[in-house]
């Protein structure tokens, strides 16, 4: 399977690579258990209040916009298929189709911040960002209003400074796949980046519908 | 009686000499280099939270509030709280023994992240000075709980600055649990399956599956009290649009599991300490085992039990009354296997046996009295008394402080390789026994006759129990400084112990005291289940070839 067979650097607590590939792979599942948890407790948040304030959200989602939103929906998903690209490529030990792939995750990846500073930068202009200045037609639903923008922010904050980790890693994973760094010899960081990289998507699959399609 | 004295005179290599400049520790990635790291660092904030204790019961001593102001008093019983829980009692035995052990027992050479494993001690010390900044600073006034909308809108203390420094110290205990749910996945030794696994490694494993599933929730949940307490942003603070009682409800999905993640690794001690000094297998091992899961999984269903006074439905009052009756059956199905255990065995009253016999008294007692809170009626009288904090008190300190100390006694011949005095220890347990009692038992009186918790000024006619409690309190912590002592006066004078001073079965017994950098000379081969007492004197099968080689005396005690 692996074509350029490099010699796999062995960590001293593992007898053989077998056991530390499996290892990094369930620590890898492990910590993407913890973000689970993580992100779940602000997605409770955000059913408790929907929940409660069905009208309110409704009118307050109608401010942001389903073509960005659906826009960047489609180049996330498009990044999944890419880092599974890369993966694939990665496993096959093809260095310049891993990096082709790599890079095109990353631009994407980039594009989607991108478009999401457009659409904060539109909530800024309108008014929307909670605090002093927020503003809300009509007045009845303001509070809630800016409980769903709070929300909003906090929810898509959360998951677009994931994405900015991802970049971050992406790169590094990048130059020293560059470098033909001893640590990336085999496939298993670029494994474990794609895994991190597909979750990150996944809970943007889940922010696009409950905070935009908001049925009435 | 007789210890097992190594080879004297000859200096081995060990964990311990394997490099002695302050860089060699601080950027150790050895697994029991770190619990070493960890036991210090736990030792320091547990002096400063007894501090803090020490405070209040000398508050309380008289029922005016004449030695600290209202406002005061609440900022030293908060951060009692704040230390003891984020900075003592969680980390206490997974951070310290758990880290020292984990590996020994799986037959492993380190934990599978050793490199995370330091990290997760840098994160703890970089919490932990945050929040001691945040002491310094002034403290923070808001109950450990830190419940909005008054620590989000009106708490003047430093609660911002403390809840970072707690979410910081979540992610260290988050790093432990992956840590060790992988280790225990993936790096076991040959033939060790898992049920042949110590009962330590399984309630570790489960205090990993909580740490792991929790952590993350509270560290989100006292994130979002900062984003509202600096931003505005109305999240929990009702007057802004929010619900405090869904804080309530995201809090306790957490704390109320932490107590699990404090409590279950000191029930691990205990069915270590309680076989080996019964010399009998332990009574029901898939059951203590299974108990441990089974804690861990109904464990996240009873977080209610906590806002049984709030507008909490009267239904989901009563099926999270109904699920706290149920969590109790896997800790008595513990408690029992561990009496049984006892029973016709070979009884040796150490030290560690003392505080195993001290804690099953204190958590039979603690256990019970929770069931009384779990009442739905009753708890309208008990909720928020001096009846809750005995009750948690004998949980926290009779279960876990009882166990971490049964621990230490335990394993310190492993990890230091001398043994402590025996008779001081003796007489050191007692005291803690005798002292705990007499601080916490008058206040289960307190509280039913009616005396908040939090509260520093109280009717006279209570001053009595009050008084009984501080002189406890005192007997406590003299019991507490005595370890301190005879522990590092063991680290020079203690008799050698040789790698099996108590005759004990388990992998970390077979390589030396203190074990060597990689613990052990080969990957040690296992054949025969734990606790194999019963055929104590034919199991050298498990081929370990390790440490010392040792066939050599090893005494049954």
């Amino acid at each position: 399977m692996v074509q350029e067979q490099a010699p796999q650097k062995l960590g001293i607590q593992f007898e053989d690579l077998q056991q530390q590939n499996e290892s990094y792979i369930v620590g890898m599942w492990t910590f993407l258990v913890t973000e689970i948890m993580f992100f779940g407790a602000v997605f409770a948040t955000y059913l408790v209040y929907r929940v409660a304030n069905q009208e309110a959200f409704w009118e307050a989602h109608r401010h942001l916009s389903i073509p960005l939103g659906f826009f960047n929906t489609c180049v996330l998903l498009t990044s999944s298929l890419t880092m599974a690209l890369t993966v694939h490529y990665a496993q096959r030990g093809l260095r310049k189709q891993q990096l082709l792939w790599l890079f095109v995750t990353m631009a994407l990846a980039m594009t989607f911040l991108v478009v999401k500073g457009f659409e904060y930068h539109h909530k800024f202009v309108e008014g929307l960002v909670p605090g002093p200045n927020f503003r809300f037609e009509p007045a009845e639903y303001f509070r809630v209003a800016q409980l769903f923008f709070s929300l909003y922010f906090a929810m898509t904050g959360l998951h677009a400074l994931h994405v900015a980790i991802g970049v971050l890693v992406m790169g590094v994973l990048a130059i020293l796949i560059a470098i033909r760094h001893p640590s990336v010899q085999d496939f298993i960081p670029v494994e474990l980046v794609g895994l991190y990289w597909h979750f990150v998507d996944i809970v943007w699959i889940f922010l696009f519908p409950l905070l935009y399609l908001i049925p009435r | 009686m007789s210890m097992t004295v190594a080879r004297p005179g000859e200096v081995r290599h060990n964990y311990l000499n394997a490099g002695d400049t302050v860089l060699s520790w601080l950027l150790t990635t050895d697994h029991k280099r770190i619990a070493i790291l960890y036991l210090v660092s736990v030792t320091f904030f547990f002096m400063v939270g007894g501090l803090l204790a020490a405070l209040i019961r000398l508050e309380l001593l008289t029922p005016q509030g004449d030695l600290m102001t209202s406002e005061n008093y609440n900022r030293v019983f908060t951060m009692h709280g704040v230390v003891m829980i984020f900075l003592f009692l969680i980390p206490a035995i997974p951070a310290v023994l758990g880290n020292f052990l984990v590996p020994l027992m799986v037959g492993a050479r380190d934990l599978a992240f050793p490199r995370l494993n330091l990290a997760s001690w840098y994160l703890y010390m970089a919490g932990g000075l945050i929040a001691t900044w945040a002491m310094v600073r002034g403290g923070v006034d808001t109950g450990w709980t830190f419940y909005p909308p008054y620590s989000s809108s009106y708490s003047t203390s430093q609660v911002t600055l403390t809840i970072i420094g707690a979410f910081i110290i979540g992610f260290s205990s988050i790093a432990t649990g992956i840590n060790f749910i992988v280790t225990v996945h993936k790096m076991r030794a040959p033939g060790l399956t898992w049920f042949r696994l110590p009962l330590f490694i399984w309630a570790h494993y489960a205090t990993s599956v909580i740490i792991v599933l929790g952590t993350p929730v509270v560290a989100i949940t006292l994130l979002l009290v900062v984003v509202e307490r600096v931003f505005r942003l109305g999240i929990f603070d009702p007057a802004l649009g929010g619900d405090p009682i869904l804080f309530q409800h995201l809090f306790w999905f957490y704390s109320h599991p932490a107590v699990y993640i404090m409590i279950l690794p000191a029930m691990g001690v205990i069915s270590e300490v309680v076989a080996c000094f019964s010399r009998k297998r332990v009574f029901g091992y898939h059951f203590v085992a299974f108990s441990s899961i089974a804690i861990a999984v109904i464990g996240f269903l009873v977080w209610g039990h906590h806002m049984f006074t709030t507008g909490q439905s009267v239904y989901a009052g009563m099926a999270f009354s109904l699920l706290s009756f149920l969590v109790a059956v896997p800790s008595a199905v513990k408690v029992f296997n561990w009496t049984a255990t006892m029973y016709k065995g070979t009884i040796d009253l150490r030290a560690p046996m003392l505080y195993v016999m001290g804690f099953l008294g204190l958590f039979v007692i603690g256990g019970l009295t929770g069931l009384f809170l779990a009442s739905l009626a009753t708890d309208i009288h008990l909720q928020d008394t001096y009846f809750v904090v005995a009750h948690f008190h004998y949980i926290m300190v009779g279960g876990t402080i009882f166990g971490y100390l049964a621990g230490l006694h335990f394993w310190w011949p492993k990890m230091t390789g001398r043994m402590y005095p025996e008779g001081i220890a003796k007489l050191a347990a007692l005291i803690i026994f005798a002292g705990f009692n007499l601080t916490f038992l008058p206040q289960f009186v307190l509280g039913f006759l009616g005396m908040p918790r939090r509260y520093h000024w109280y009717p006279e006619e209570w001053q009595m129990l009050h008084v009984m409690s501080s002189a406890g309190a005192a007997l406590l912590g003299l019991g507490y400084i005595l370890p301190m002592f005879y522990l590092l006066w063991s680290l020079r004078n203690g008799a050698l112990a040789g790698p099996n001073p108590w005759g004990a079965t388990g992998l970390e017994w077979k390589t030396d005291s203190p074990p060597i950098t990689h613990n052990f000379e080969e990957t040690p081969i296992v054949t025969e289940e734990p606790y194999a007492y019963d055929n104590h004197h034919q199991h050298e099968e498990v081929a370990s070839g390790t440490g010392t080689g040792t066939t050599e005396t090893r005494d049954s005690v």
